[in-house]
């Protein structure tokens, strides 16, 4: 039996196989390096010029950047302290930094004011970005335009308190009428604000004072990377409740307000914002009443606004797409109408899902506010490719110029996009 | 005290009186008469009403600006017209693709605007896929430091404004390439590369291809675009043969030199029989004469436009790469396909699905940022309908309609591609 | 926030709407401040130094109407204007008066719908290269790179002079002076052109200014002068004999310094009629006697202007050349003060 085995059977092994060495469980930098560096030779390949290149770009950057000087007054001196070496020429940045950030006519014994309404701006959006925060901050939201206009424009103080009082009116007309009907509440409400901004503007023409508080500053002269911030913030905050009504009229079942809100979506997507900010400078001012002297700065915020509501009412397009059908039915099976299911169940669950898409056009708004600069008004750039460049002192100036702003909008849009990596955590945590 | 009277109302109107009210009612829907205030609460009646408020505000409000535009023009003395469309421009143009001079009207001007938009628009969107797809492709690399230059290269590039990057990219290029004066002289401190290829900061000159035997013109160039789609033809339909005979047989057999030699040999034929020959760049007077000119700001706004959308491509690629579950990567090399043919056969197909919607949206964003020429003075449709054109006639209001049309057009047709390729994807899924 | 802006801006539309047809002087007068548009930085001519205060000769044209409308020659609003924006930001409202080295030709007056007061500035177009280029005439730019900027009558007459000369070119457009110079410095144009003053100021600015030529030929006539809108007579008026007073002052030997003793004591009638001393010139245009002492009490008669901004002894050095007064042989002829 096992002997017939034995010979049919080619080989049998009889000693055992010697124990192999075990794997290998080092750690450590040089297994680290290794895996993630040197893994194959096409990788290594990689990594050698890689390693190449970062070497060139730092060894041409860093020497200039250290070098550079901070304390001189012209370009002509900074080439004679440098005596023929490459170094930069900082000093621009010392001796413009003020123009660079709050344009060349705003009164400087006033930069207070713009830099409190920039802190308060932390202050007034915290509670909207950190949700744990307590709810009461909302009241500082709320309350926050009109502090930042009263603080920027300065003026009377009579036109904030007016505007202020207008959406207290109608929100107080709306909260008496809204048990009729969601419509005759909304539309009673914003008749009632009209009315009371209508009568508010004309008191506050009678009761304005010869001497305001706070030194009234035209918008003509804001500029600089404040006018920027000041056009992203307002632009953003202004068209989110303009593209949440487009997004719910574009997929209403009423045909006119349906084709009405897909024609000026679509081409309003359709063209560059250069030539929307065309038609701010040179066409809209002939809509207006003749004689109504609309300042520049109100023009070009009306056409971003328009653009940027195109744009957030096709991401909340696609967050309204993207809720399942049931929760629509379910909310009628409750008996809810229109305003209320949207306000109760469909938008809240919507905005949270479009979230993400809404930060990322608010970058991308934010960038392209550097625009403006084309119709010449001087923010940043138009103040770098303007005033300062066609200075005696300062003509030839670039690299330090282009990269101080390049650098501003760097920390800004930056974070922005962390803030929105956090969120996207912290909202896909809940749906857990 | 009335009697209970239950009427039925029958199919032909009459009345007829059932009798006493015990017996089994029907009751007739309550008809109720029309009040003026179920135009806001009935739903029947509210979206029409809707509906009319919302189209006589709409109709108000257009009236009011109307009224406001023409009271505005007659007030400065202005008219709408476009008869300046026929007028002389008056003005040379550096780079365009037509024949213009300045004698040429505002609209030849227009179109040489629109042609240059197009050339630097598509330029723009090849270069912009390649970086993109090379950047976000080598973001999943296994490499950590080439990972995180990518990484780098994209979060620098998508939040820094694509005017300032326009504006950097030309300095750069302006203060490192050569004038053409430094070509000159015994000493030169730059000189042509290979003799053929002279990269100044004017721009580049290139040996221009030019035809000695050809019929002259554009019909040459339409012999050999028809010369290659015909070989694509061919090389499709040796493709077909081919995975029809691997389906059958499951032998496949060799395609590649058969190809190479499909799309190569009658385009050399042809270029052959016409005459080609290389017209080289020479530096005589001021300029390079002769070859190609590919002017700077062209290079510099396509480089631009293409390595800042060639990050947010990028980005695409990654999302769609990382979009494909990693079963089917593992489900593919357990069937024993090698790691190129995973990414081709498998990986790939897949995720471009994903990629190519949000592509396209970036191939929209490329042209309309191509309205950023004129910070760098290269001649597209802002820069000359926009620009020169409207400062030069003062035509601001027909000249800017002009403009977002164009736009507009360009937009809606690649949307319409969009539309069609989405639709053609969604029939394939079941 | 912004409603109240625009609610603001009507009220104040709504109040002034009777005023709104009673033209520009009044507004000016109600406002308090000039609304002057000036180029965005033409060292010169209008420029910000680095305190955020404007000088130059088109700027000195602004205060001097200012002065004599307003009293205070720093109520002015300057208002930055670029090639593009310049005459839209005229024809809106948005400024009173153009102050910006702009050429006078038929198409602006005419088509445009502008007024040009008058010109201060005699000018021409012409052509600035590096000297080691080797070129001494414009003739020999066949082939060569010209930077220009855009939307000004500059690209239209360098077109129709190469066309003329059988020659051709390469047109670089630039959206800003500054941005041509940095063109032009580095070498990705042969040749700069603008208006010869334009030229000249430009240099002044450069590291190296004797490295680089002027080229002698002027190719073009450009009067360049400051302007209002069509359908406004007394505004322009005032800017028109505003601009007259300071010309006729340098001819009739009236400066910022000797103004007031001129005013009390002169016996030249049309000085006293200049200076308000006699007759009712000022009350004319609708302004008071003093409106021509004060624009050349702050200001300076228009050789003083001239010398400051852009004379020879400033780095710029132009000549006074056609800008001359007519009795020194040049172009510059006031109206008379009667």
């Amino acid at each position: 039996m096992s002997d017939t085995h034995a010979q049919s059977v080619a080989f049998v092994r009889d000693t055992a196989i010697p124990p192999s060495p075990a794997p290998s469980n080092a750690a450590g930098p040089i297994k680290w390096m290794r895996d993630n560096l040197f893994a194959t030779w096409a990788n290594a390949l990689l990594t050698v010029a890689s390693l190449y290149v970062i070497f060139l770009v730092l060894s041409a950057t860093l020497p200039w950047i250290f070098g550079g000087l901070w304390t001189t007054s012209s370009l002509a001196e900074c080439r004679e302290v440098l005596q023929g070496r490459s170094a930069a020429c900082f000093s621009v940045l010392t001796d413009r930094w003020n123009q660079l950030l709050f344009g060349f006519k705003y009164p400087v014994d006033l930069y207070w004011r713009p830099t409190v309404a920039f802190v308060l701006l932390f202050v007034a959006g915290a509670p909207v970005l950190f949700f744990d925060l307590p709810r009461k901050l909302l009241i500082v939201t709320a309350l926050y335009p009109f502090i930042a206009y009263y603080l920027i424009w300065g003026g009377t103080i009579w036109t904030p308190l007016f505007a202020l009082a207008g959406f207290g009116v109608g929100y107080y007309v709306y909260s008496m009428l809204v048990h009729r009907s969601f419509a005759i509440g909304f539309f009673g409400g914003i008749a009632a604000a009209i009315v009371a901004w209508i009568v508010g503007s004309f008191l506050a023409g009678a009761l304005a004072s010869e001497t305001p508080f706070l030194e009234a500053v035209p918008s003509r002269d804001m500029g600089g990377f404040m006018l920027n911030m000041m056009l992203g913030v307002t632009c953003v905050s202004l068209s989110l409740p303009i593209g949440i009504a487009l997004a719910l009229g574009r997929q209403s079942s009423m045909p006119l307000i349906k084709v009405v809100c897909v024609v000026f979506i679509e081409f309003i997507r359709g063209v560059p914002l250069i030539t929307l900010l065309f038609v701010a400078n040179v066409m809209l001012a002939y809509f207006f009443p003749p004689g109504s002297g609309v300042d520049l700065f109100l023009r070009v915020v009306i056409m971003i606004t328009m653009f940027s509501s195109a744009y957030i009412a096709e991401v909340i397009r696609g967050g309204l797409a993207a809720l399942p059908k049931g929760q629509y039915e379910a909310a009628d099976s409750l008996g809810l109408d229109y305003p209320q299911a949207m306000r109760l169940i469909i938008l809240p669950q919507a905005l949270k899902i479009s979230i993400p898409g809404i930060v990322n056009i608010a970058v991308g708004l934010f960038k392209d506010t550097t625009l403006v600069s084309v119709i010449s008004m001087f923010d940043l750039v138009g103040m770098i490719r303007g005033p300062i460049l066609a200075s005696t002192d300062w003509n030839g100036v670039y690299w330090e110029l282009l990269g101080f702003a390049a650098l501003l909008f760097f920390v800004v849009c930056y974070g922005i996009s962390q803030y929105s990596q956090w969120l996207e955590r912290r909202l896909a945590t809940d749906h857990r | 005290m009335t009697r209970n009277h239950v009427t039925l109302k029958v199919a032909n109107n009459k009345v007829r009186d059932t009798g006493n009210s015990f017996m089994t009612t029907f009751t007739d829907p309550p008809t109720e008469s029309f009040r003026l205030s179920m135009l806001l609460n009935d739903t029947r009646y509210r979206s029409g009403t809707m509906q009319a408020i919302a189209a006589i505000l709409l109709a108000l409000a257009l009236f009011y600006l109307y009224s406001n535009l023409s009271a505005n023009l007659k007030a400065a003395g202005l008219n709408i017209s476009f008869d300046f469309l026929g007028s002389p421009a008056g003005y040379d143009i550096n780079q365009t693709l037509i024949d213009y001079n300045s004698q040429s009207s505002n609209l030849q001007a227009a179109i040489v605007g629109i042609l240059n938009t197009l050339l630097v628009a598509s330029l723009a969107c090849i270069t912009a896929t390649v970086f993109g797809v090379l950047a976000g492709v080598l973001r999943l690399s296994n490499n950590w430091l080439v990972r995180k230059l990518m990484a780098f290269y994209v979060e620098i590039f998508r939040n820094i404004p694509v005017l300032i990057w326009v504006i950097i990219i030309f300095t750069i290029m302006t203060a490192v390439l050569p004038g053409p004066r430094e070509f000159r002289g015994d000493n030169a401190t730059s000189s042509m590369f290979l003799d053929l290829f002279a990269f100044t900061n004017r721009g580049v000159y290139t040996p221009g291809p030019q035809f000695t035997n050809g019929f002259g013109g554009a019909i040459d160039w339409l012999l050999v675009i028809a010369v290659l789609l015909a070989s694509l033809f061919a090389t499709r339909a040796v493709t077909a043969s081919a995975n029809q005979k691997q389906a059958d047989t499951g032998v496949r057999p060799k395609t590649l030199w058969v190809n190479l030699a499909i799309w190569f040999l009658p385009v050399i034929a042809l270029l052959t029989i016409l005459g080609l020959t290389w017209d080289v760049p020479e530096l005589k007077g001021f300029n390079f004469s002769g070859g190609l000119k590919i002017g700077g700001p062209l290079i510099a706004l396509w480089f631009a436009l293409s390595i800042y959308t060639g990050a947010f491509i990028a980005e695409n690629v990654r999302a769609g790469i990382q979009a494909v579950s990693k079963g089917q990567t593992e489900a593919a090399g357990a069937l024993g396909l090698r790691p190129n043919r995973v990414m081709s056969l498998v990986v790939l197909p897949q995720a471009l699905r994903v990629i190519i919607p949000p592509l396209i949206s970036q191939y929209l964003n490329i042209t309309k940022n191509s309205s950023l020429a004129i910070a760098v003075g290269y001649a597209d449709i802002t820069a000359t309908l926009g620009g020169i054109t409207l400062n030069q006639t003062g035509r601001a209001i027909e000249c800017i309609l002009l403009l977002m049309l164009f736009y507009l057009v360009i937009s809606l047709v690649i949307s319409a591609v969009m539309n069609v390729y989405n639709n053609a994807m969604k029939l394939k899924e079941r | 926030m912004k409603k109240s802006v625009i609610f603001g801006a009507l009220t104040v539309a709504g109040l002034a709407a009777g005023a709104a047809a009673a033209g520009t002087l009044d507004d000016v007068k109600a406002r308090g401040k000039l609304n002057c548009g000036v180029t965005t930085g033409l060292v010169g001519f209008a420029a910000p130094d680095a305190n955020g205060e404007w000088k130059g000769f088109d700027v000195a044209v602004c205060r001097a109407v200012a002065a004599a409308v307003l009293g205070d020659a720093s109520a002015v609003e300057f208002v930055p204007t670029t090639g593009k924006t310049r005459f839209t930001a005229l024809a809106s409202g948005e400024i009173d008066m153009l102050a910006r080295n702009t050429t006078w030709t038929f198409s602006r007056d005419v088509d445009l719908k502008f007024d040009f007061v008058g010109v201060n500035y005699y000018d021409g177009q012409g052509f600035m290269v590096p000297k080691d280029l080797g070129v001494s005439s414009a003739k020999d730019l066949d082939g060569a790179t010209v930077c220009i900027q855009t939307g000004t009558t500059t690209e239209l007459n360098l077109a129709d002079f190469f066309r003329a000369n059988n020659i051709n070119y390469e047109p670089v457009p630039i959206e800003t002076n500054a941005e041509a110079q940095q063109q032009y410095l580095a070498g990705a144009c042969d040749v700069f052109t603008t208006d010869a003053s334009g030229l000249a100021a430009t240099r002044a600015t450069f590291e190296d200014p004797a490295g680089h030529t002027l080229l002698p030929e002027i190719i073009s006539k450009e009067p360049l002068g400051p302007l209002v809108r069509h359908g406004d007579n007394e505004w322009g008026d005032v800017v028109r004999w505003t601009l007259n007073a300071l010309i006729t002052a340098e001819e009739l030997g009236v400066s910022s310094a000797n103004v007031g003793e001129m005013a009390s004591n002169t016996n030249n009638p049309e000085i006293a009629r200049l200076l308000g001393t006699e007759g009712t010139l000022g009350e004319m245009l609708g302004l008071d006697a003093d409106w021509a002492k004060r624009a050349i009490e702050t200001q300076g008669n228009y050789g003083e202007i001239f010398a400051k901004n852009i004379g020879e002894d400033t780095p710029i050095g132009l000549a006074r050349g056609l800008n001359a007064q007519w009795t020194d042989g040049g172009l510059l002829y006031s109206p008379p003060f009667r």
